[in-house]
């Protein structure tokens, strides 16, 4: 493990972790308050909102593709707002309708919009290209300290660090607002919280995580960690704080774990070739899922039904 | 049997009894009217909650008793009226004022313990970052103890039966610290000895000086639980100290005629 594993691993490996627990922290919360599918939509709708971008501009330079990306995810957040309050309908099939149509108008965009000049296809959109952001400046761990190297990172990765150092912090400033308005929405506006902001900031910060890891990664991890960690995690525990916890550490397994199967798998089986890293994280993150609902210790919990309306 | 000495300091930590001077009104709604669709269900209700003072709000079901109280307290909008606590727009007075809902509306397959419940009752006093101390910590559990949880404080809060969950959320207001405490039906579903655990340490906050409005069905313990009543059937029907307003002809009125008159003379002649 020298340089070789910096230049070609290390930077895929930090990006794929830093995006995965970006996406698992707000989904945590979206999770405990049935709104899970929130973070597909905005993932699905990410992609009309760069194809669009990258038609306007003609580029797909780091800034236009994030603008257009949070927009459409805006727009879907808006549009599902709409569509439940006039159609009167539950969040789930209104979340449904909006990203499936917008997804299928983002593949309709590219289809017929010539972008074959650039990198930017349905496979991209879902798989992302973890393993071309390498570091050729660097020549080994020393490079981490050398300016001139580091200067030569893939700009995805300070990118994705950013918006995961602002998702942490924004979760842990709100931490009580968060906890307080998901558990008991009539106590928290008994106290005099602003509730309607907090669950629109808590979409806002999902939006924020998959817009830069979508960047990075592609569309399947996002789905795959807004929903899996935090899944895994609560069959682990009771509380809170301990379920964030084993989310974190889920995120960070299947990041790093899903890698190296990934590149080495196969080889170990026999093929001569790797699989796509993006499609593997996502694996392992539901297989982790899959132990924790055999295995978890608080996987049967006997009070659910007690209380209702 | 006196109390834990940390029960007192949690409680109100300072800020205790003499809060609530003279004859000044814990709650004064005026004129409000509150409406869910095209017909209202509560119109144009008026009433005055003294301090001090034990009260109760008696109707049907469907009366619009928990609109009043989630309304009074700004949960759900209303269309007109104002209410005050303690002579302030209830917005400047939430940390006065503590809200136990009927039923309690909440997510009980959420990660959290009774202990975790109870500690959201001192959000408001730690703050958004404020650390957690050994003294909430203490808080907590005596407040659970008050109303004889202190042995289920790990335990997640679905996996408690309905009267426990019920006293759960009782304790998470003791912890408020509040002066004004709105409860929706605190005897809903729970059985004799709990009755009487939660109407102790319901008198015990009126003797403190504290006001307590709660919402009750059981209309043989009205005189002996409380000393005012407001009647309502989506109008106020009457309203006043029990003695007074509690009366065959107001029962009649709020009820639509649906008591029978043999059972209402046994509730009048226990006020006597
Ligand atoms: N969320 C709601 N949406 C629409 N209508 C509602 C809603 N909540 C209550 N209502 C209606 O408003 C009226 C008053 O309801 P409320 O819950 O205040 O009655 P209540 O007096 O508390 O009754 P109960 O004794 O059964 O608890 C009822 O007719 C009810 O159907
Ligand atoms: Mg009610």
């Amino acid at each position: 493990m020298g340089a070789e594993f910096v230049q070609f691993s290390l930077p895929p490996i930090l990006i794929g972790t830093l995006a995965a627990i970006a996406c698992a922290l707000p989904g945590n919360f979206l999770i405990l308050r049935r709104q899970a599918l929130i973070g597909d939509a905005i993932s699905h709708v990410v992609l009309p909102g760069i194809v669009v971008a990258f038609l306007v501009t003609g580029t797909v330079a780091a800034l236009p593709m994030l603008v257009g990306a949070g927009g459409a995810a805006l727009v879907a957040v808006v549009l599902i707002e709409v569509i439940r309050r006039l159609g009167r309908i539950e969040p789930g099939a209104a979340m449904g309708v909006t990203f499936t149509t917008l997804f299928a108008a983002g593949v309709l965009l590219l289809e017929r919009s010539d972008t074959s000049s650039v990198h930017l296809d349905v496979e991209h959109a879902l798989m992302g290209n973890l393993e071309s952001l390498v570091w050729l400046d660097a020549t080994g761990w020393a490079s981490l300290a050398d300016p001139a190297a580091l200067a030569g990172l893939p700009p995805e990765l300070p990118r994705i660090a950013a918006a995961c150092a602002v998702v942490v912090a924004l979760t842990a400033l709100f931490w009580r607002w968060l906890r307080i308005s998901t558990f008991d929405e009539g106590f928290a506006r008994g106290l005099g919280l602003p509730v309607g902001a907090i669950g629109l900031g808590l979409v806002a910060t999902a939006a924020l995580a998959a817009v830069a890891a979508f960047d990075a990664v592609g569309s399947i991890i996002v789905i795959a960690m807004f929903i899996c960690p935090p899944a895994a995690a609560r069959l682990m525990t009771d509380r809170l704080e301990v379920q964030v916890a084993w989310s974190v550490a889920f995120a960070t397994l299947s990041a790093v774990a899903g890698y190296v199967l990934a590149g080495y798998g196969p080889l170990w089986l026999g093929h001569p070739h790797a699989v796509s890293a993006a499609g593997m994280i996502a694996v392992v993150s539901g297989a982790i899922l899959a132990l924790a609902c055999l295995f978890g210790p608080r996987r049967t919990r006997s009070g659910a039904a007690t209380g209702s309306g | 049997m006196t109390p834990p000495a940390s029960l007192k300091l949690a409680s109100h930590e300072g800020r205790a009894a003499e809060a609530a001077p003279g004859p000044e009104a814990a709650l004064a709604i005026r004129g409000l009217t509150v409406s869910y669709g095209q017909t209202p269900a509560v119109f144009s209700a008026d009433a005055t909650f003294p301090a001090r003072t034990m009260s109760a709000i008696v109707g049907p079901n469907g009366a619009g008793k928990s609109t009043l109280l989630k309304a009074a307290l700004g949960v759900i909008p209303r269309v007109s009226g104002e209410v005050t606590a303690f002579g302030r727009p209830v917005a400047e007075a939430r940390e006065r004022i503590a809200y136990v809902p009927q039923r309690a509306s909440v997510d009980w397959d959420f990660p959290a313990t009774a202990g975790d419940v109870v500690l959201m009752g001192l959000y408001r006093r730690m703050g958004l970052l404020g650390r957690v101390t050994g003294a909430h910590r203490r808080t907590v559990r005596a407040c659970l103890g008050r109303v004889g949880m202190a042995d289920f404080e790990g335990r997640q809060i679905g996996e408690l039966s309905g009267g426990q969950q019920q006293r759960v959320f009782l304790a998470r207001a003791l912890a408020q610290g509040a002066d004004l405490y709105l409860l929706d039906e605190p005897f809903a579903g729970v059985d004799a000895a709990t009755e009487r655990a939660i109407i102790d340490v319901l008198k015990a906050l009126r003797d403190e000086g504290r006001a307590v409005v709660a919402v009750h069905h059981d209309l043989s313990t009205v005189t002996r639980y409380f000393e005012h009543v407001l009647m309502l059937n989506v109008r106020p029907v009457a309203e006043g100290p029990v003695e007074t307003a509690f009366t065959a002809e107001a029962l009649d009125a709020t009820y639509g005629g649906r008591l029978a008159a043999t059972h209402m003379d046994s509730l009048i002649l226990a006020t006597a």
